[in-house]
């Protein structure tokens, strides 16, 4: 017992500082705001350092319910720096209304996305998933008196649900004719032959996880929850949940359904597929540049899908680097976002506001063109490298068809990155003028994204590439 | 024998009144099919050998459905008298399910003393030697450990969600402070009035 706690020190670290700040909390109210910051990015880090001094390490713990191994570490990483960093970018936004249980809520998430991704059995990938999903669901509601902000709660909650309840059904079915509700088990039962009843269960669970990962045609909450919630949630949505359960369903996929491939696999390119192409055209007709980003996101993840449809290891590699980079891009847009205000304080989410950005504030409309042409994938920026790796494995995986469709799609989706830098440098300037300035801290964040988007991110390719082999080696 | 015909009722009636629940009109109907459904699905678990989650669902979900009843009773503009107007007319449909519930208590009953159904492969063997409840408890506190911790995780996310969303400090709520209560001195609380006759109290 004491040897299996040892491996959870991450989660407990977690479970404990998320407790203490909130019983801080309740003592000394809303207005010690950057204390609970503070103790939650203490956390955060510790949870990081907990997960470092453990990489490495291959194990199951818990009676096989918990794996600890090099995927899910690797995850966790990505996870909790991008929580702690979505907890540094909230007081400005929220202002008075900033309260102790938003970085509370974001460090539960993160213990449940952790979860999430060290799940070895179908419960506790349902657990953690609840766990994040509940967490969520309270965060994009979390301004309850603004009318849009409650609207995205809402719809996120009750489609949240119904996404919950098809998985639990997949996973019902899958542990009724499998007989167990452990991956390796599971995949010992389907590595025999693939019962109807079984191939029904993997249809739903992957359903189940799509929708969690937004892809089509279970993305339709992606735009409005975006676009409701406020946008340092936002910019949460969209970074951490999406590598929490884009490793989840690698994990499941190939974990618990890696003998079952060829029935997974068209479905996984379908989905691919029609990500990418309805993330492209779906995002052209757009005003709101967090509608945009949803659908940039949505476009993203069908990138990543190609990966997986590969089923092999450099598929798996090719996700675990692009879900680097598209985290930092991903960021990087929302620090943009969010710096977006007029000289009244009012925020500005159109895209026509833009016009003028670039002489207005010209580092910010630099460092914007920088994240989109890095989301767009055009060569000399760094989004293009995983890009890359995705197709690359999908050819040697002989999907050449889905490569190819995957390609022409992603030139159709750099026109829309490409209009909003055409927007904030040659159109005439609009009658918003956008004068928010960032901290200090925001500003640096912003720079070093930026930068290692542009040059610094390729030194960084052997590191990457070690580290991905190194995590996407233990699930086959 | 009798476990595979009681099996089939259950599991006809339970997915014909989740049917129903959907179908019917009124929300008070809806309701009570439903319990209806919470009942055929016990009656499935008394069958698997499962008797405390049977007893689990009933208790459960049929006091849950109850308070359920009651907020669409309050939040939903329901003349009770027309609900009522009906009752001779309806007197049969409603012998009918009494019948079936009894009818099926009959089965219940009788399937469960003739042991639990047989089912597929299990990956894991139950033990023979315990109960329901013992096995659930040994599982729940070695085995899912961590499972049965994370649970709580999710239920305090649920309880800072609820107070998140739904408390506000509202202008002229007087809160109980109890310092200020103890605090308090007989001297501030009461006095002693010489009062005239024929004239009103002032407080």
């Amino acid at each position: 017992m004491i040897a299996d706690l040892n491996l959870i020190w991450p989660e407990i670290i977690l479970a404990v500082g998320a407790m203490v700040t909130l019983m801080i909390g309740v003592y000394l109210g809303d207005r010690r705001v950057a204390l609970y910051q503070i103790s939650t990015m203490v956390t955060l880090a510790a949870a990081i350092a907990a997960v470092a001094t453990i990489f490495g390490t291959e194990a199951t713990a818990f009676s096989g319910t918990v794996a600890v191994d090099n995927f899910g570490n690797f995850a966790k990483i990505l996870i909790y720096a991008a929580s702690l960093v979505c907890i540094v970018i909230a007081p400005r936004f929220f202002e008075k209304g900033m309260k102790a249980e938003y970085p509370v809520l974001v460090v539960l998430a993160a213990l449940g996305m952790g979860i999430m991704v060290s799940s070895r059995d179908m419960m506790t990938l349902y657990i953690g998933l609840e766990l994040n999903s509940l967490a969520a669901y309270v965060l994009a509601s979390f301004m309850r008196n603004d009318d849009r902000s409650s609207e995205a709660g809402l719809k996120y909650f009750v489609l949240g649900a119904l996404a919950s309840g098809m998985l639990l059904y997949g996973i019902s079915l899958l542990y009724g004719f499998s007989g167990s509700t452990q991956f390796n088990e599971i995949a010992a039962a389907l590595a025999s032959d693939v019962s109807r009843g079984e191939l029904f269960g993997l249809i739903f669970v992957l359903a189940g996880l799509a929708f969690k990962i937004s892809a089509v045609p279970f993305h339709m909450w992606t735009p409005d929850v975006y676009e409701g919630a406020p946008t340092p949630v936002t910019a949460f949505f969209a970074s951490a949940p999406k590598v929490a359960a884009m490793a989840l369903m690698t994990r499941v996929a190939i974990d618990a359904m890696g003998p079952a491939l060829g029935a997974w696999q068209q479905i996984v390119i379908f989905l691919a597929l029609a990500s990418i192409i309805l993330g492209a055209v779906g995002a052209i007709g757009q005003k709101n540049i967090k509608r945009l980003l949803a659908y940039s996101s949505i476009n993203n993840v069908g990138f990543m899908l190609i990966g997986l449809a590969a089923g092999t290891q450099a598929g798996v590699e090719a996700i675990l680097t692009y879900l680097v980079v598209y985290l930092v891009t991903t960021l990087g847009a929302f620090l943009v976002v969010l710096q977006l205000t007029d000289k009244d304080g009012n925020r500005v989410e159109s895209i026509p506001a833009l016009a003028g950005l670039s002489s207005s504030r010209p580092g910010l409309a630099a460092a914007m063109a920088v994240f989109l042409f890095s989301l767009a994938g055009i060569p000399p920026l760094f989004g293009f490298w995983p890009k890359y790796l995705v197709f690359e494995a999908a050819v040697a995986a002989d999907l050449v068809p889905l490569a190819v469709a995957g390609i022409v799609a992603s030139v159709i989706g750099a026109y829309y990155y490409i209009a909003v830098i055409k927007t904030m440098y040659f159109d005439d300037k609009s009658d918003v003028q956008i004068t928010g300035q960032g901290t200090l801290i925001d500003n640096a964040m912003l720079a070093a994204s930026a930068v290692w988007l542009c040059v610094i991110g390729y030194l960084f390719i052997p590191v990457l590439g070690t580290v991905s082999t190194s995590a996407a080696s233990v699930l086959f | 024998m009798i476990q595979i015909f009681a099996f089939y009722i259950f599991a006809t009636v339970c997915i014909a009144s989740a049917a129903m629940v959907i179908f019917s009109r009124n929300p008070v109907h809806s309701v009570m099919w439903l319990i209806l459904a919470f009942f055929n699905a016990a009656g499935l678990m008394l069958l698997c050998g499962a008797e405390f989650i049977a007893m689990l669902l009933i208790i459960v979900y049929v006091g849950a459905v109850a308070v359920l009843f009651l907020f669409v009773v309050m939040m939903l503009d329901i003349d009770f008298a027309e609900l009522r107007a009906g009752f001779v007319r309806y007197l049969p449909l409603g012998a009918l399910v009494a019948i079936i519930l009894v009818a099926e208590l009959v089965f219940a009953l009788g399937a469960w003393n003739a042991g639990a159904i047989d089912m597929a492969a299990r990956a894991a063997p139950i033990a023979t030697d315990m109960t329901n409840i013992e096995q659930i408890g040994a599982q729940i506190f070695t085995r899912y450990v961590f499972l049965f911790e994370a649970s709580g995780m999710i239920l305090l996310v649920a309880m800072i969600g609820a107070i998140v969303l739904t408390n506000r400090q509202r202008a002229g709520v007087r809160r109980q402070v109890i310092a200020d209560q103890v605090r308090r001195r007989p001297e501030e609380a009461t006095r002693l009035v010489d009062q005239p006759v024929g004239q009103g109290v002032e407080l």
